[in-house]
């Protein structure tokens, strides 16, 4: 029992960080039907943000949250303008390779920039606390109360605003948004801006909570994040929530009752499963009704 | 036809002018007769997921082609040539290791290959050494499939190794653990997806048991993986004495990190693939203090020889050289011997000379080769993390 629910501690740490990433898949998705695969390494740009930052002023945690955020939504800004916005109506295969592309770009300048992998340095009083064997670090609890504050925040926007309103329009009907005078442009930039704030946010945290930094970082995240927004149906919010949790208790329990080789053979074919029986992921629906 | 009847001045031909004068400019620059060189390639993890370790393999050869061509180069019958490097990056992947062996031994026409440093690498760059009949030496690769035929079991022609393999490193740190730290228990979490943990962890459990201990759980983690709290709350339920943790420096950090924020408080043993100090400089949070790791070298255990070239190393880069430096600059001592006793620049004659090579002093030791053998007998040493730096704990003969 007790062995469980340390497990179920460390499913609920990962899954909070895979619902980070895959929201900004999902939203991205949402508004334009577009898989942006350069996602994962701005995520992975948010953990050397966060470095460079502290490098040049020892800053806390929650300034340091703030300011990366902001620099990876105006980064992901820059790339819906100037690598996106002049393709959208480019054939959907342009798209992709263009976002694949951005990835590669991004990935081999810090790689560039930076071959070595670098330690993040601590931001948070390394506390533990005990609760009946069962052992929870300060960070963790961190992790997984700013990532749901993120994402209540998110939820509130997308369904209570009135720009949550027009980005729901936009998913359902671009064309016709445009004709009753939403700025859908800035709408789609802004989406592409939160996106990319809560992917540089779950990169701090990550960075955080595996203090080792490395330009290559992104992309067995940014893989995993992605199946999570589909297995939730890619589009929907709380699906990628949904799916992100599921894939990270799935990926913990399965090593925490199976030999640990067999974790994503058992996970990724459970998933498949899923698709099979629900190939619009579980909360999403056919075309038309997205978010 | 586009050349047929070419304006003479228009705008358009500029871009073709110029392709044109670039190729010219290297076709002549080919035709020209070049410098007799000796030509050692350099396969090297430059990048991915071990950069440190490709810059010390390159730097220590770059040190050697240095002292060997202040001095006029290697003798080779009775003229001294100078050396060439080649140096080409394989990312530290195992696809991108073998074409670069292709471009070294096909394209560049080395005499010899230095390198791979990591067996994953290792290993397919040796398949093409072995095909395309060029000597191999790897400095840091202790997986004994390296030098080994896969269909024969047999040694390979042309890959040799400047360590000692897992089959004599493993067995140490497992009598280590049970004589020096009396260990009853262990427990192993490796990277399942790369070839020298698995192949270390296999060796490790099997002297471990024979010693009289009990491996009491088996992890593993793919390559890229950063969450490994699922594996280690499963080896805190066991409750080992020890955990072997043959990862890279890079890795390793990590696990030791979140092994001691889930309250695990056995101490960890490494393997050679620990040595970059950068392991230290990961390691923020000091919970590798007071680990042990088996090495090639170390350098407060060091001969006259090994001395002058950690001097000389420390001058030219500003910090010591790790054991992937001096190896590679041991690959390439045993290389140039090689082409030396060789007498001519030949690949047959070059690789049939390091066949025959039976000792050679090294700055890490005092290497063996066996007749027939493509490995060294040499010594290892165990090292200890203590107050932020490496320290010589024993040096344990063949």
């Amino acid at each position: 029992m007790k062995y469980l629910a340390q497990q179920a501690i460390n499913a609920l740490q990962l899954g909070s960080i895979y619902a980070l990433i895959a929201l900004g898949y999902s939203m991205v998705y949402g508004v334009l039907t577009m898989i942006n695969f350069a996602h994962g390494d701005v995520f992975m740009l948010g953990a050397f943000f966060c470095l460079l930052l502290i490098a040049l002023v020892p800053v806390p945690f929650w300034l340091a949250l703030i300011v990366v955020m902001a620099a990876t939504a105006l980064l992901g800004t820059l790339i819906e303008r100037f690598a996106y916005r002049p393709l959208r109506k480019a054939p959907r295969v342009s798209a992709i390779i263009t976002a694949l592309g951005c990835g590669l770009v991004i990935q081999n300048t810090t790689l560039g920039i930076s071959p070595y992998a670098r330690p993040m340095p601590r931001l948070l009083e390394n506390a533990t606390y005990q609760f009946g064997g069962v052992t929870i670090t300060m960070l963790q609890i961190v992790i997984i109360g700013v990532s749901l504050g993120l994402m209540l925040a998110l939820d509130f926007l997308i369904r209570k605003t009135s720009f949550g309103m027009a980005m729901r329009a936009i998913a359902s009907d671009r064309a016709m948004v445009s004709l009753l005078g939403i700025p859908a442009n800035e709408i789609i930039a802004i989406t592409f801006a939160i996106g990319a704030a809560l992917g540089g946010a779950a990169g701090l945290l990550y960075g955080m909570a595996y203090p080792v930094v490395s330009a290559s970082m992104g992309i067995t995240v940014g893989w995993k994040a992605f199946v999570a927004a589909v297995i939730g149906g890619i589009g929907n919010m709380r699906g990628a929530v949904l799916g992100a949790f599921i894939l990270g208790s799935v990926e913990v329990m399965t090593v925490a009752v199976l030999p640990s080789t067999y974790r994503d053979l058992i996970s990724y074919s459970l998933l498949l499963l899923i698709l099979v029986f629900k190939p619009y992921g579980l909360l999403g629906k056919p075309a038309l009704h997205k978010a | 036809m586009y050349f047929a009847n070419p304006p003479m001045f228009g705008l358009r031909s500029i871009p073709f002018a110029i392709v044109a004068l670039t190729i010219g400019s290297l076709l002549v620059a080919s035709c020209q007769p070049s410098k007799p060189s000796v030509k050692i390639g350099i396969n090297a993890e430059l990048t991915g997921e071990m950069p440190a370790v490709g810059a010390s393999c390159k730097q220590a050869a770059e040190l050697f082609a240095e002292q060997v061509n202040r001095d006029g180069g290697i003798m080779v019958g009775g003229t001294k040539i100078p050396v060439e490097l080649s140096v080409v990056d394989n990312s530290c992947k195992a696809d991108q290791s073998a074409a670069a062996a292709q471009r070294l031994i096909s394209q560049n026409g080395v005499l010899v290959m230095v390198g791979p440093d990591a067996s994953s690498c290792a290993i397919p760059a040796g398949e093409l050494a072995e095909s395309l009949g060029c000597l191999m030496i790897s400095p840091w690769s202790t997986n004994p499939k390296t030098t080994q035929d896969t269909q024969t079991g047999k040694p390979k022609k042309n890959v040799f190794r400047a360590c000692f393999t897992d089959r004599f490193e493993s067995p140490v740190l497992a009598a280590f653990a049970t004589k020096n730290l009396h260990a009853k228990t262990a427990a192993v979490l490796y990277d399942v997806t790369s070839e020298a943990p698995t192949s270390q962890s296999a060796l490790f459990k099997e002297a471990f048991e024979k010693a009289g201990g009990k491996v009491v759980s088996m992890e593993t983690y793919s390559t890229g993986d950063r969450d490994f709290s699922a594996q280690l709350t499963k080896i805190r339920e066991s409750a080992p004495d020890i955990i072997y943790l043959p990862a890279p420096y890079n890795d390793t950090p990590l696990i030791a990190a979140q092994a001691r924020q889930l309250g695990i408080k056995a101490p960890f043993l490494g393997s050679d693939a620990w040595s970059s100090p950068d392991i230290i400089k990961l390691d923020t949070g000091k919970n590798l203090e007071g680990s042990y790791f088996c090495n090639h070298y170390s350098t407060e255990a060091a001969t006259p020889k090994a001395k002058q070239f950690i001097a000389d190393y420390t001058a030219r880069y500003g910090n010591a050289p790790d054991d992937v430096a001096a190896l590679t600059y041991d690959a390439m001592g045993l290389a140039s011997q090689s082409i030396s006793s060789a007498g001519k620049v030949d690949r047959t004659a070059v690789r049939d000379a390091m066949a025959a090579t039976r000792t050679f002093e090294g700055v890490t030791g005092h290497f063996v080769y066996p007749e027939g053998a493509r490995d060294p007998e040499k010594s290892a040493v165990i090292m200890q993390i203590k107050d932020g730096s490496f320290h010589w704990v024993s040096t344990v003969d063949p």
